[in-house]
């Protein structure tokens, strides 16, 4: 990435890997290992969104996850502003819990439903800071206000609440003590389109406000295109294509890419007879990943290299990098 | 498939070890059960006393006597009960199985046809009148103590109305081998079949009929009405069908603890010399070999009906056999 | 029945349920007929009452808290309050049901053959063996690469994708004229999503079927629908032809909702032009006009009064005069509309 030279990115991956045993055999030879990540190499740029997309199954959970620290990786590394966490403990990454927090598509899982709002969102505050009292519900007023919801929501219980006011609760406990990353996973995918709107609004106006640097994971594209300026497209655990949002949208290399983006209905009638490329098959289990280029059982453009020898993930300039024998012209 | 088989058998093999140790340690091992002591009987002289603990062995360290008590227990089958010198604990029990075999067996069919019958029902025609008369029922059936049920039974039956039309057909109390005479062992085991079933056609019946209403709740139920397929092959083939795991689980844990001795009540109210009966005499008379055997004998009862459990589990749900 | 008459003519459906808090009324009376061979859909977010409009459709709202009331003809057959028997003559065969979730829509005990086979033995009677040849048949007509095997398959041996496509073969085993679909595609990753979507658009030139198609994505709908069908707080607010509705609609939920979906081409707007507030409670609805309190454009009357459907073949439920509303559609090409107050 030498459009930033002067820069470290906030958070680097290197390799990144996460692997599970699946199946409960005793028998060695008969459990499995998934790769839900598999060698993911990021940098995350101060001030920037980077969004994560891809089908269910690709690993984009898995990832973001891992990039907090909230699931063990089982290899690779990872450094917050050029300090190695990979091995870090919990303990250790204390301090830097509050420089990255996580929101989660269900707030309502992270929600205790038996307690009251503002005692969640006091949370951080008991845990990272020494407040008083009345400092603490000025604090808590001030986060509720940031999030469109009003301060006497305080003393109701998340269940009082809508899927996207909970969601606003989540973003503000998230934001409690501005941290400098927020790793979002798909944040309104179960939320109406309406309600989505609002929340991607918000989310744009909290990084422009608190200068927050976002990862932004998501399967829905038009999603990720508003929020992100830089997109990252995974499939079966890996990053198949990266780059400007713009310049990805709007003309992939990917031939994945090109598919998924092809495969979003588009709520337009002029566009809605275009030619489109649908794609053969489901995705491959993550178990049993093809050989070579992941993509190449359900790829238009697949040779035989395709099939014996594994594309790495190569810079095409303009902050672009691509993972094709045969990358579209775009 | 063959491998999968062969380590629930090792499994077994442990879990019932396991058993029969934490059996021995108990009646052997714990301070104040000096089985000496209840060996050489009331009042009897140090020397006898330690003449008795040498004869079995009793002097030895304790991995030593639980050796020397399995060989004699499972190999040479020649431990005799400390009560009645002589009675070959083994033997003994093998000969209850049969009566214990034939009144839980014949309850569990009553109970099985019961609770789905009542299940069933219920369940379809839930929150009316005859829900909830049946709730009524089934927990007046789950209430009533087994051994109050037996003993008014055998009043009814055996006295008070013996001489009616009704029952004059009861034998007297006891168990009638099927081998020598099939009519009988059906006459003097209906009675307590039906008094044990009882309880359980009560706690079947509740638990497929909370069951079955959770599965209609489901989308495939609405996926089943929407084929225009009639309610009661909807009820039946996707509701029904879909309760039976948890159904099907809880009947061979109860089964495997009945056949285990755990029909003890209902075998001493009618008089059957069943392994429950035998377990409770025992213990009444603390003849710690036949409470050891008793002891074994149930659990590996129950590790086998977990066993059978597992393997019709694969049969009636179809996503348990690509597990592991 | 003369052969242009309507397959499906729905008047004044109504579907209450009686709860702890008064009644909850989750359609409130909506009209609409679907043409032989036509695709509708209806679009809406949660508890806009859509998919209990299809559920009153196919009889399948059974709760003894529900009230449904006005009219369904079916080819000219009242469906409410029809006997069961009856009801199942038509269900499955002459109006079949594509679920939203296809993971829990099947009996998860038994095998795909069995549950399309026993929907066809329901309607006809036909020996095992055409059943099963008739299932497999289907499987290949809805893509599904190895029929011989899937056919023998459990659910959960599926993928998502594979067990909707197996549901659409079951919906369509009797060769029904009417399909209706409840968010098909909402659980199915974009690039299954795009082969269902095509699978239904194949239906009607294979099989004839009409499709009511429920959905929340107007993009959906762009791609198959002939006509567009808006639901808001249990009722339309606007229906049309697709090509009316997208190019001028005409009712501002409808350009809110335009506005709140990011665009896929072009400049990205700085900020969407989200919709404000959370749609009304279905118990506790606002007097007059249901989408009132989070509309930029409305007025006193709105508070009071409750906006009927009205105009030709494109018609809204806005009290706001038409040539206003076409005027603030044509400004705007494709519809959107800042809704931010």
């Amino acid at each position: 990435m030498n459009a930033r030279p002067r820069e470290r990115p906030l958070l680097r991956a290197g390799d990144l890997s996460k692997r599970y045993s699946v199946g409960r055999s005793i028998f060695p030879a008969q459990r499995r290992t998934v790769h839900a990540v598999d060698t993911v190499s990021l940098d995350i740029w101060p001030g920037e969104t980077l969004g994560i997309v891809g089908e269910s199954g690709c690993g984009k959970s898995t990832l973001g996850r891992c990039l907090v620290r909230l699931t063990e990786i089982s290899s690779g590394s990872l450094e917050f502003e050029g300090r190695d966490i990979s091995d870090a403990s919990q303990r250790q990454l204390r301090p830097l819990r509050r420089q990255m927090q996580m929101v989660f598509q269900d707030p309502s899982a992270s929600l205790n439903p038996r307690r009251r709002v503002g005692d969640l969102l006091a949370d951080p505050f008991r845990i990272h800071e020494r407040l008083s009292a009345s400092e603490m519900a000025d604090r808590v007023a001030e986060l509720l206000r940031r999030v469109d919801l009003s301060p006497q929501h305080a003393s109701r219980y998340p269940h009082e609440f809508s899927g996207g006011q909970r969601q606003r609760i989540g973003i503000a406990r998230a934001l409690a003590l501005r941290p400098r990353l927020i790793v979002a996973d798909e944040p309104v995918s179960a939320l109406d389109v309406s309600i989505q709107a609002q929340i991607v609004n918000l989310l744009a106006d909290l990084r422009e406000e608190y200068n927050l640097t976002y990862v932004f994971i998501a399967h829905d594209l038009s999603v990720v295109r508003q929020i992100s300026s830089r997109v990252a497209v995974m499939y079966l655990g890996s990053i198949v294509e990266s780059g400007p949002t713009d310049e990805v949208f709007a003309a992939p290399r990917h031939h994945y890419t090109a598919a998924l983006r092809s495969a979003v209905p588009i709520p337009s009638i002029d566009r809605a007879r275009r030619g489109r490329l649908v794609l053969k098959g489901d995705l491959p289990s993550p178990m049993n990943p093809p050989s070579g280029c992941r993509f190449h059982t359900r790829c238009p453009a697949a040779t035989p290299i395709c099939r014996s020898e594994r594309p790495l993930l190569q810079s095409i300039g303009e902050g672009r990098l691509v993972a094709c024998h045969h990358p579209a012209d775009g | 498939m063959v491998a999968a088989l062969g380590f629930r058998l090792g499994q077994m093999v442990l879990v019932m070890f396991g058993i029969s140790v934490v059996a021995f340690l108990i009646f052997f091992a714990t301070p104040g059960a000096d089985p000496s002591a209840r060996i050489a009987g009331r009042n009897a002289s140090q020397e006898t006393l330690i003449q008795v603990r040498h004869d079995f062995g009793l002097d030895r360290p304790l991995p030593v006597q639980y050796g020397l008590m399995m060989n004699r227990l499972f190999v040479s089958r020649d431990l005799t009960s400390f009560v009645n010198r002589g009675q070959r604990v083994i033997p003994t029990v093998i000969s209850a199985i049969p009566v214990t075999l034939s009144l839980v067996g014949g309850a569990a069919v009553l109970w099985v046809l019961g609770g789905l019958i009542v299940g069933v029902i219920a369940g379809a025609t839930r929150g009316t009148f005859i829900d909830r008369a049946l709730m009524i029922l089934s927990l007046v059936g789950v209430s009533i103590p087994v051994f109050w049920l037996g003993e008014v039974a055998n009043l009814l039956t055996q006295s008070r109305w013996h001489d009616s039309w009704l029952f004059s057909w009861v034998p007297p109390l006891g168990y009638i081998p099927l081998t020598e005479n099939p009519w009988g062992w059906f006459k003097a085991l209906v009675i307590p079949w039906f008094t044990l079933a009882t309880l359980y056609v009560g706690l079947y019946g509740r638990v497929l009929r909370a069951s079955l209403i959770e599965m209609m709740q489901e989308d495939f139920i609405r996926t089943a009405r929407a084929k225009g397929i009639g309610e009661r092959r909807v009820v039946l083939h996707h509701g029904l069908r879909t309760s039976l795991v948890a159904f099907v689980t809880m009947f061979g844990l109860d089964f495997g603890a009945l056949v285990g001795g755990g029909a003890l009540l209902t075998e001493v109210v009618f008089g059957l010399q069943g392994v429950g009966k035998l377990t409770y005499e025992a213990l009444q008379t603390l003849d710690l070999p036949m409470i050891l055997a008793t002891v074994i004998y149930a659990a590996f009862f129950v590790v086998m009906a977990n066993f059978v459990v597992d393997v019709v589990f694969v049969f009636i749900d179809p996503r348990a056999r690509d597990v592991g | 029945m003369s052969a242009d008459a309507p397959l499906l003519v729905v008047k004044d459906l109504a579907v209450s349920f009686r709860s702890d808090e008064g009644l909850v009324r989750a359609v409130g009376g909506v009209s609409f007929s679907v043409e032989q061979r036509e695709i509708v859909g209806v679009v809406g977010e949660s508890g806009s009452g859509k998919s209990q409009t299809l559920l009153a459709i196919m009889g399948l709202i059974d709760s003894p808290n529900a009230i449904v009331s006005g009219s369904i003809r079916f080819m000219g057959q009242e469906l409410i309050g029809l006997k069961r028997r009856a009801l199942d003559a038509i269900r499955g065969r002459q109006i079949a049901m594509i679920f939203q979730d296809p993971m829990s829509a099947l009996t998860p005990v038994h095998t795909i053959g069995n549950q399309i086979g026993e929907q066809v033995r329901a309607h006809e009677k036909v020996s095992a063996k055409a059943v099963r040849a008739r299932a497999v048949q289907l499987l290949d007509a809805v893509g599904i690469a190895n029929p011989d095997r899937v056919i023998d398959s459990y659910p959960h041996q599926l993928s998502g994708g594979m067990r909707q496509r197996a549901v659409i073969a079951m919906a369509l085993s009797c060769n029904p004229a009417l399909l209706v679909a409840d968010e098909p595609t909402t659980a199915l990753d974009v690039t299954v999503q795009a082969q269902i979507l095509e699978l239904i658009g194949r239906l009607r030139d294979q099989f004839g079927s009409a499709v009511i198609l429920v959905t929340h994505d107007l993009g959906v709908v762009a791609e198959v629908a002939d006509r567009v069908l808006v639901m808001y707080g249990g009722r339309f607010v606007e229906e049309g032809g697709k090509s009316s509705v997208f190019r001028a609609p005409l009712h501002p939920y409808t350009w809110g909702l335009f506005g709140s979906i990011p665009p896929m081409e072009g400049p990205r707007p700085a900020r969407l032009a989200a919709i404000p507030g959370i749609p009304p409670s279905l118990s506790n609805l606002p007097k007059g006009c249901a989408f009132s309190p989070r509309c930029a454009f409305r007025h006193d009357a709105c508070l009071v009064q409750l906006p009927i459907m009205q105009g030709e073949s494109h018609r809204a439920a806005c009290l706001l005069p038409e040539p206003t509303r076409r005027q603030f559609a044509a400004q705007r090409p494709g519809g959107v509309v800042e809704m931010q107050r």
